[in-house]
């Protein structure tokens, strides 16, 4: 692979990097007890900005101190990261976090002990790092597995290529880890909406049918709870063409909770909020209301377990399911404890979804915000 | 008329008989406890009358295979003896002890321990019992008897007399059927347990596999128990009638005073007034207590009556010297003399009254060493208890107490490497059946119990705490420069810094702030040790437990309480 030279925006994150040596250095040099700021992501250090609806990452910090037992280990791996990071970059190429794990891993001369023991140890030392020098995982050259689909009248130019989603037969094209500008631009979209489903099964159904030709979209999964690269593609389609986003999972905790993820950011990834959610996004179902609505038979759903109840009592704390309409579904469905799948729908009739309950989902406007 | 071919007759059946019959009631339900039930009820008395003489004991044990499932049992001491008369009824007759009536403490109770050895004997090999026995006049009596059955009297073989060898002690011989193991509950492990339990005792053992010894680990005897007579609290009627019967007593006041413990004339009018007893006294023409009535004009109904009024009226507790409990320094030379431990800790509680029987709880815990796996050492009188644990108001204390609390691993039952030893000296110990092998469980005794495991528990609990800590400060301190050349490097990566200075900068402030952590930690700790001297109430003073006539129904922690009910989702 011919060398790269690290490009402007490339170079910026990289003097980020050098930073944080040079800060540890410095402290160390002293003989101070060196020390890493981190802003807290946790559901204690987030709040909901009403302003952008978006979940957003307060103000709080906490210390990465060698001298405490808790953190002396995470504090090398952070160091140790971050120097990877820089090795990457310095080489021109992207690698994936995995990748990155095994870079990493060696053991520590005179114990038995690994520098990482397995990936779930580096992953949070990553989203520590990107939230420390306020900057993206694909900034810093790394990237995760591919998940998702998108299929719908939109040419795409990815790493130059040119790749009409209209023409992607039964599989759709495989949304990229990193989808930031500089690796995937739009060149031509005509589409009306954006339509996002939570499972892939109903996104082979809807592609089948050829739904959206039929209702002129782009049809999208993010096989249940979306990777950052679909949120983030999510995220540019609205802001840069415009496009109304219509969300679709299951109703049960689980699927709302991916709509608001998709709408208003995660808590754990609430520094990249801006980037990630699309506060405009609608809700199109399910929803437990539903059920009356279009008369589907009672013997699919489910009963709500434990775990159901408990997951709706916190959601209907949560500011950004406070708007009475949701607060009401919530409500709802905690009455007739029960959840439904998307694919209950199918009771109706297998092209039931395509043909009845979306179109005139999205004719009557019946959203939840 | 023709008479009957066959009568069948009713009659009188001896103890020996139904004995004969019902040996497992005893103990003896298999080959492999018969043989540890002869040991040990050898070494029982052996000890009991080493000790009353205020012998240091050297208990000689031997057992030897002679033929398949056929063994030879010798047990010898060094105690007084037994004289020439004795020597029959004691071995030779079910029942007749010199301990039944008694109320000391002491490792019989029954009368029927090596009888009953004896009788398993004659009725498994054929052969009599071989006694040897001298008082240390320079006259040696042999004897070789058998039980007659029937009669529960004893059946003399042969005896015969040696002159001239001064000694004094008794050595039995028993040829009986059982089996020779080596597991947790045999001869092998009963000796182990007599050992620590009896620390001031040499055993010599002569297995089939080999010669033990245990040596004694000290040069003093516990101190004598006194003998008392039975508390009110725990009379009922049957022996009240019994006594009343047998006291030389002329007046039912003095019989009251003069058989009991803690009745004076005060407390003895109370109980006669409050169970009505009276007479008509003609003089004055109405009805008066009776306190001068003959013990033996007592009806059946005033007997009842009387126990009623004991439970009415408040008594003095029972004087508690007749306990010789090990002692907590005792406890501590047995566990460290044959476990050799890394820690040893005792607790003597003070003494308590369960039903008026006086009773004192000690327990043990050796931690660590040599010690591998976790075991409870279970004793009634230094006796070891080694069969039915599960019934054993020790075993039911044992796993109500969470072990985790003191940093004890443990499954209900520790499984840390411990040995809990529990011991229960009393006047009567309540056991569940004759063969005494498991401890009933009376609240206050689990409640006295649990008590002394919390304490000595805590002990360990701090002992173990601070190994943890030592442990955990040198372990701290190879955290710290562990990371130190990992860190280095990545610095150096960043920054393109020499590794090496910044390591060792990295090793400067690890030593620096180590240093500062050890100091603070230290003014921590003064703090704390001076907070905890403050002075200890009066806890060796007798507890104050009174309405122990009216005992509530053995403890059974309410188990179903714990179960959790389970929903259906």
């Amino acid at each position: 692979m011919p060398e790269k030279k690290p490009k402007g925006d490339s170079r910026e994150t990289e003097k980020k990097l050098v930073n944080l040596g040079n800060e540890v250095a410095e402290q160390i040099n002293k003989l101070k007890n060196p020390d890493v700021t981190i802003p807290v992501r946790a559901l204690s250090n987030i709040f909901f900005d009403e302003k952008s609806g978006l979940v957003k990452l307060g103000q709080k910090v906490s210390h990465r101190t060698y001298m405490n037992v808790a953190h002396t280990r995470k504090f090398m791996q952070s160091l140790m990261v971050a120097a990877e990071c820089k090795k990457i970059m310095n080489q021109g190429v992207s690698t994936s976090i995995r990748d990155l794990y095994y870079a990493l891993k060696r053991t520590i001369p005179g114990t038995q002990e690994n520098t990482v023991e397995d990936q779930s140890e580096s992953d949070p030392v990553i989203e520590d790092l990107e939230a420390t020098l306020n900057t993206l995982r694909e900034k810093l050259h790394l990237k995760a597995d591919r998940k998702g689909y998108v299929v719908g009248p939109i040419v795409i130019r990815d790493t130059g290529d040119r790749i009409d989603c209209s023409k992607m037969g039964s599989s759709g094209w495989a949304i990229p880890s990193n989808v930031e500008e500089e690796m995937i631009k739009f060149e031509k979209c005509t589409a009306d909406f954006i339509l996002v489903v939570e499972k892939d099964a109903i996104w082979q159904r809807l592609n089948e049918d050829k739904f959206w030709k039929k209702h002129n979209c782009l049809i999208l999964t993010g096989k249940g709870q979306p990777a950052r690269g679909c949120r983030r593609l999510i995220n540019r389609l609205h802001k840069e063409l415009k496009l109304p986003v219509y969300v679709c999972c299951d109703a049960d905790g689980w699927g709302m909770y991916i709509y608001s993820v998709i709408k208003q950011g995660s808590i754990n990834l609430s520094f990249l909020s801006d980037r990630l959610g699309t506060p405009a996004a609608k809700y199109i179902g399910l929803t437990t209301q539903d059920v009356e609505k279009f008369n589907i038979p009672k013997n699919v759903t489910i009963k709500l377990n434990k775990g159901d109840i408990k997951r709706v009592n916190e959601m209907l704390k949560y500011v950004w399911f406070k708007p009475k309409e949701w607060q009401e579904e919530l409500k709802n469905m905690l009455q007739v404890g029960y959840k439904l799948e998307l694919e209950a729908l199918s009771a109706k009739g297998i092209k039931f979804i395509s043909e009845t309950y979306l179109p005139q989902k999205i004719q009557e406007k019946d959203f939840l915000p | 008329m023709e008479k009957p071919k066959k009568i069948v007759q009713a009659r009188e059946i001896s103890v020996s008989e139904f004995f004969e019959k019902n040996r497992h009631l005893l103990g003896y339900d298999n080959k492999i406890k018969a043989l540890l039930m002869v040991v040990k009820e050898g070494c029982d008395n052996s000890l009991d009358a080493t000790e009353e003489a205020r012998i240091l004991p050297d208990i000689y044990v031997k057992i030897e295979e002679l033929e398949k499932e056929r063994y030879k049992i010798v047990v010898r001491d060094n105690g007084p003896g037994i004289s020439k008369k004795q020597i029959p009824k004691i071995f030779g007759k079910l029942l007749y002890g010199s301990k039944f009536h008694k109320l000391k403490q002491s490792r019989g109770q029954q009368g029927l321990g090596i009888s009953v050895g004896v009788l398993y004997s004659q009725l498994t090999s054929g052969h009599a019992t071989e006694i040897v026995s001298s008082t240390g006049d320079g006259k040696t009596h042999h004897y070789r008897l058998k039980i007659d059955v029937k009669r529960n009297e004893p059946k003399i073989e042969e005896s015969a007399v040696d002159n001239g060898k001064e000694w004094h002690g008794v050595q039995v011989s028993f040829i009986c059927e059982g089996l020779y193991r080596e597991h947790k509950q045999s001869v092998l492990e009963y000796l182990k347990q007599t050992a620590i339990s009896n620390p001031y005792a040499n055993i010599t053992f002569d297995s089939p596999t080999g010669r033990m010894e245990f040596r004694r680990g000290v040069e003093e005897l516990p101190k004598e128990p006194k003998e008392i007579k039975p508390h009110l609290y725990g009379v009922e009627v049957g022996i009240l009638s019994r006594m009343l019967h047998e006291t030389k007593a002329r007046t039912i006041l003095t019989f009251l005073t003069s058989e009991f413990t803690r009745i004076g004339r005060l407390t003895g009018s109370e109980i006669i007034k409050k169970a009505g007893i009276t007479y008509y006294n003609e003089k004055a023409g109405k009805e008066e207590p009776g306190f001068n009535i003959s013990p033996r004009k007592v009806t059946d109904e005033q007997v009842a009556n009387l126990i009623k009024a004991v439970k009415e009226v408040k008594l003095t507790r029972p004087p508690t010297d007749c306990l010789s409990p090990l002692g907590e320094d005792l406890i501590e030379k047995g566990l460290k003399k044959e476990l050799n431990p890394e820690f040893v800790a005792a607790i003597s509680r003070p003494p308590a009254v369960y039903r008026g029987w006086p009773f004192q709880i000690e327990v043990g815990i050796a931690y660590g060493g040599s010690i591998e796996g976790p075991k409870i050492m279970r004793l009634a009188n230094r006796v070891p208890l080694l069969y039915q644990a599960g019934d054993c108001a020790i075993t039911k204390s044992i796993q109500a107490i969470d072990w985790r609390r003191y940093g004890i691993e443990s499954d209900k039952l520790p499984t840390a490497p411990v040995v809990i030893m529990i011991h229960m000296a009393s006047v009567w110990v309540p056991f569940t059946s004759e063969s005494k092998e498991s401890i009933a469980s009376y609240p206050i005794i689990i409640k006295e119990i649990k008590l002394a495991l919390q304490e000595c528990a805590r002990k360990l609990s701090l002992y173990l705490s601070g190994m943890r800590k030592a442990q955990w400060q040198a372990e701290r301190k190879s955290i710290f420069e562990r990371y130190a050349d990992e860190t280095a490097n990545a610095i150096h990566e960043l920054t393109g810094k020499p590794a090496d200075a910044i390591k060792e900068n990295i090793l400067k402030i690890v030593e620096k702030n180590i240093k500062k952590i050890e100091l603070l930690e230290k003014r921590e700790e003064a703090l704390k040790n001076t907070e905890a001297q403050k002075p200890n109430g009066a806890a060796a003073e007798v507890k104050e437990e009174t309405a122990e006539a009216g005992e509530e129904p053995p403890e059974e922690k309410a188990e179903a309480s714990k179960k959790e009910v389970k929903e259906n989702a």
